[in-house]
């Protein structure tokens, strides 16, 4: 019983310690990773009607429409780790061995097992040989570690060594990413948050379940404005942002401007530029309309969606209104409105006015000319937000990642052992990295050192 | 002189020397192999050249920005760094025929870019105003440039172990004879990698970092994102394949082959079947 205990545990172990099993994974990763960029996540209910009924519920019961939380996607990631943390409990002892115990003596065994090998000539003064070597090591390669075994000599030097532990560098950074990962998803959230102009807020609503979220502060929106570059393309979208905590300003985030790329953050909560719109409650549109045939301008103030009496009969109602109508109309700019006329006994008719272009509306030819003064509409200004204190612990992840494989692809740990016995002075080497570089290396360094002894 | 002249000369220039180079795959000539080489780097300098000028008609057109923000713009940039890569290897390695199998990559990119891309210098949208594109796009490249050319050197590892197989019938020879060993050419693949994947982790820890500081999130699994995240993991079963038996040679190189489709996915693909699926100012490219 306990002997099969054992096995099934041997087995499992010898299991999770498999490099193919990383490979595999890697390429079941990949592979079912390109599911989620087909399908679309969190889909809109157009999406959801254009699909047959038993394609929904396929997709619904695999998680296909949250594809990247789903249970069989985070079983792999998981899965991912322990095959990680297996496969480096059984090596890294090795390893660690290597880099803290080195080989310090170089025997016949081993230098049949080194590529790299040289034997010079005993020269003739050769008491003081050790010191030659030793301090030729140390001028071009590494001090060396000297050891007496049975009246020879072994130098042994080498370099880098640590560069050995780079792969476990990059995979405990992989696990580090994960943790900061996984703080952020129980600690932190996402929300979004609409502000209209000249108004202030102090809950935000979660991205994933729509529930208000309290900031324990205020944010105020002072201004939105949109610029545009003169091809009609948009060039900054710009929020003023007051944050307001225990009643008062906080002094240098008062009147911040937010743009797109250069988001605010109070208190660990960071505000990012995202959205705008019209904020669509009753405004007031300005107009003025004079007669063609001369007389006395009249001033108008029409409340959007009601009709307001025109002097000589008729009513006027603005369908809508713009503070920049580049976006719909790109060779005219600034506030614009619709607004529609009907005439005491007509049909209704409708047509556009420009603050910008105060004369145009002559050219139209009717009765009336109307200016446009434009409106006190506002804008709201559609904010993310979010709260990741997991984020710092990604960041360090990444960055011992790049450490770490750096040191794994560019960085070789070299040793060099040198024997001095019965006459003979015997020199080897390896790297574990690189090995035609270092042969040269080697070359060059046997090069020298016969020109010294 | 105008930075869309120096481009057709750089066209012009890839396509000669990838000519030059089948040449020398037919002629075994070492002085034709020299050739080819120098006619790609000619290419590599005025295209170099053009670039920067291309940069400086932006700022001389009243909104600069580095040349590196559409499609047109993005694959110039990486048949630049093919080259590039192509140079480096070469000048390291000292294997030329690897041009002929990788200057091809190069053409077809500026070829495209030329005859079906609009060439236009556009301003930049606010989404794309940031030194982040700069890290994030030139990283990325060079790690996408360095799995091009390890795909070169795959397709002929496969071409040539293919014949080798079945040189105990006839005797390997052609245009095969050429290539390096088939040894070289697993360890070039390796080498081309090892340049490639540190440029693409890079470019994946620019994107999140550039994502997180202006949209909040260092990671949504949008459609871009994913691929390059499948990329990576492709180029990582790659390495762990290296060292295990098994899977060294042969199915590293398909490994290799299917990554590289895999990054022209990620770079073309995405933005033109699942585009649709991009939010709000978030098509970097
Ligand atoms: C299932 C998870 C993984 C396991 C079990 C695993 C295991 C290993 C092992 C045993 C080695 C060889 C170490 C040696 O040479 O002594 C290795 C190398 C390496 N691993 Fe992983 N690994 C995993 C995932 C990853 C991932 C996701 C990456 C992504 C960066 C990665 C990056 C590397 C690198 C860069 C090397 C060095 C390869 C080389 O030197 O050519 N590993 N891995």
């Amino acid at each position: 019983m306990t002997t099969n205990k054992r096995g099934f545990a041997q087995t499992l172990w010898d299991f999770f310690c498999s490099l193919k099993l990383s490979i595999v994974l890697l390429i079941l990763l990949a592979a079912t990773s390109i599911i989620g960029t087909i399908i679309p996540q969190s889909p809109p209910k157009e999406y959801l009607v254009t699909i047959s009924e038993a394609k929904f519920k396929f997709y619904n019961a695999m998680g296909f429409f949250d594809m990247y939380h789903s249970w069989w996607f985070i079983l792999l990631l998981y899965l991912l780790t322990v095959n990680l943390v297996a496969c480096s409990i059984k090596r890294l002892p090795r390893v660690w061995k290597i880099v803290s115990e080195p080989t310090l003596v170089m025997d016949d065994g081993m230098e049949k097992t080194l590529s790299l090998t040289h034997e010079f000539k005993m020269p003739k003064d050769a008491a003081s040989v050790r010191e030659k070597l030793t301090a030729f090591l140390a001028k071009e390669f590494s001090a060396p570690v000297i050891t007496e075994v049975d009246g020879a000599w072994h130098l042994f030097s080498q370099k880098t060594p640590w560069c050995r532990l780079g792969v476990y560098v990059v995979h405990l950074s992989i696990i580090i990413i994960f943790i900061g990962a996984l703080i952020g998803s129980f600690f932190g959230y996402k929300a979004y948050v609409n502000i209209v102009e000249g108004t202030s807020t102090s809950t935000v609503h979660s991205a994933r379940n729509e529930k208000p979220i309290d900031l324990g502060f205020s944010v105020r929106c002072d201004k939105f404005s949109v610029s545009f570059y003169d091809t009609g393309a948009p060039k900054e979208f710009k929020s003023l942002l007051t944050i307001i905590d225990n009643g008062q300003p906080v002094p240098g985030l008062t009147s911040r401007p937010t743009i797109v790329n250069d988001p605010l953050t109070y208190k660990g909560i960071t505000f990012y530029q995202s959205s705008y719109g019209p904020a669509s409650e009753g405004s007031n549109s300005y107009l003025t309309v004079r007669p063609r045939k001369g007389g006395e301008p009249v001033k108008l103030v029409v409340r959007q969606g009601e009709k307001t009496s025109l002097p000589g009969g008729g009513t006027l109602e603005v369908l809508e209104s713009t503070q920049e109508v580049r976006n719909f109309i790109p060779e005219f700019s600034g506030p614009a409105a619709k607004v529609e006329v009907t005439p005491p006994n007509g049909r209704p008719y409708s047509f556009l006015v420009f603050k910008n272009y105060p004369n145009l509306d002559e050219q139209r030819g009717g009765d009336l000319i109307f200016t446009y003064e434009g409106s006190d509409e506002k804008y709201f200004t559609g904010l993310q937000v979010a709260h990741d204190p997991g984020v710092w612990v990604v960041w360090s992840g990444c960055i011992l990642m790049v450490v770490g494989i750096m040191m794994a692809f560019f960085m070789s740990h070299k040793r060099i052992w040198v024997r001095v016995a019965n006459g003979r002075i015997v020199m080897g080497g390896t790297a574990s990295k690189n090995p035609a570089g270092f042969q040269l290396a080697f070359d060059a360094l046997v090069e020298k050192l016969k020109q010294q002894l | 002189m105008s930075s869309s002249m120096l481009f057709n000369i750089t066209t012009l220039s890839y396509m000669v020397s990838m000519l030059i180079f089948f040449v020398f795959l037919g002629s075994k000539n070492k002085t034709v192999g020299l050739a080819g080489s120098l006619t790609a780097y000619f290419g590599l300098i005025v295209q170099t050249a053009a670039i920067l000028l291309r940069w400086k008609e932006s700022y001389d057109m009243g909104h600069g920005h580095a040349p590196l923000s559409n499609l047109y713009e993005s694959v110039v940039f990486f048949s630049w760094t093919i080259i590039l890569i192509y140079a480096i290897i070469e000048f390291k390695y000292r294997y030329r025929v690897i041009g002929a199998f990788v200057v091809p990559f190069a053409l077809l990119g500026m070829a495209w870019a030329q005859l079906g891309l609009n060439s236009g210098i556009e301003p930049l949208v606010p989404a794309l105003q940031s030194n982040w594109l700069l890290y994030h796009v030139i990283t990325c490249f060079l790690g996408y440039a360095a799995f091009a050319v390890a795909c070169g050197i795959s397709i002929m590892y496969l071409i040539k172990e293919r014949k080798e197989d079945n040189a105990a019938t006839t005797p390997a020879g052609g245009i095969v004879a050429m290539f390096p060993s088939i040894k070289v050419l697993d360890d070039l693949n390796y080498r081309a990698i090892m340049i490639g994947f540190p440029l693409l982790t890079l470019g994946i820890v620019t994107g999140a970092a550039w994502a997180n500081y202006a949209w909040g999130t260092y990671w949504s699994w949008d459609p871009k994102e994913t691929w390059s995240l499948i990329v990576w993991f492709i180029y990582a079963a790659f390495l762990h394949a290296r060292i295990t038996r098994g899977w060294v040679g042969r199915r590293a190189a398909i490994l290799s082959v299917v990554g590289f489709a895999a990054t022209i996915f990620c770079y073309l693909g995405v933005n033109l079947f699942l585009s649709g699926l991009h939010s709000y100012g978030k098509s970097p490219m």
